[in-house]
């Protein structure tokens, strides 16, 4: 049906949700964290435009919609706390903020 | 065969943005090369014939969520020296051995997996992925999940605003 293998699209998901894991698990700058936070967002989208294309039925393209809408949400909330962390602390390294960890 | 050689080009690219997100040691040059990751996954999703993601791809993340990024860096002004050096610790070491197990086991199983092709007639081709469609899908079957997201994105809205606000 397509040119394209959708094993291809899996595949190139596959790496770009590592490559943000990676990230989240290896950067300390908060605001990068984000950023692969939202590489992960983007490969789920990517998996489900795949299978949507793959069985023919683009409901999937709804989850990817909504995906989409909910990162929205996150990342001003998100941003919005990194900033008021900043404010109260003087950093957004991950480690250092660690008030909570007791 | 176009559509193949286009799918390397973007999967290259994409690959390549996202490794500079995480090695680049100034967060701005990281929001930017997640600003070009996105526009390359764009051409992915126009390949799979997502034309209506696409276009949303490149409006509310590349445009709105990457400015929002962009201006949270700019107003922190931050640099790696507030940061700290490149220490590795345990816990960081073991985070990298992770993923880098997960992305030998997704391989491992997409490998396996059977994908049975599936057909599709000429009147579904014709409307697939399209504004039209979508669209038409998410106002009738979909609409109390929509609305719900208004709801959720409102919340996040004032949300924001309270939280950011150094004194309400």
């Amino acid at each position: 049906m397509s040119a394209v293998p959708v094993q291809n699209f899996l595949y190139l998901a596959a790496v770009l949700f590592t490559l943000g894991m990676f990230g989240v698990m290896v950067r300390r700058n908060a605001l990068v964290v984000f950023m692969c936070v939202e590489l992960m967002l983007n490969a789920a989208n990517l998996t489900f435009l795949a299978f949507a294309r793959q069985r023919g039925d683009d409901t999937g393209h709804l989850s990817a919609f909504f995906v989409i809408a909910v990162a929205a949400a996150e990342a001003a909330v998100g941003l919005a706390i990194v900033i008021a962390v900043f404010r109260s602390r003087g950093t957004v390294n991950v480690e250092e903020i660690r008030t909570m960890k007791h | 065969m176009t559509e193949l050689v286009l799918f390397w080009i973007f999967a290259a690219a994409i690959v390549v943005s996202s490794a500079l997100v995480i090695v680049s040691r100034d967060a701005l040059h990281s929001a930017m090369s997640l600003v070009a990751a996105f526009f390359f996954l764009a051409g992915e999703y126009v390949l799979l014939w997502a034309h209506t993601i696409a276009v949303l791809q490149v409006l509310v993340y590349a445009g709105a969520i990457m400015v929002l990024f962009l201006f949270v860096i700019m107003l922190l002004s931050l640099t790696e020296t507030a940061l700290g050096g490149g220490r590795m610790s345990f816990g960081r070491a073991v985070g990298g051995a992770a993923s880098a197990a997960l992305l030998v086991l997704l391989v491992v199983a997409i490998a396996r997996m059977q994908v049975p092709a599936v057909t599709l007639d000429a009147a579904r081709q014709a409307t697939f992925g399209t504004l039209a469609h979508v669209g038409e899908v998410l106002y009738t079957r979909w609409l109390l999940p929509f609305e719900a997201v208004s709801l959720l994105l409102l919340v996040a809205i004032v949300g924001a605003v309270v939280v950011a606000k150094a004194r309400i």
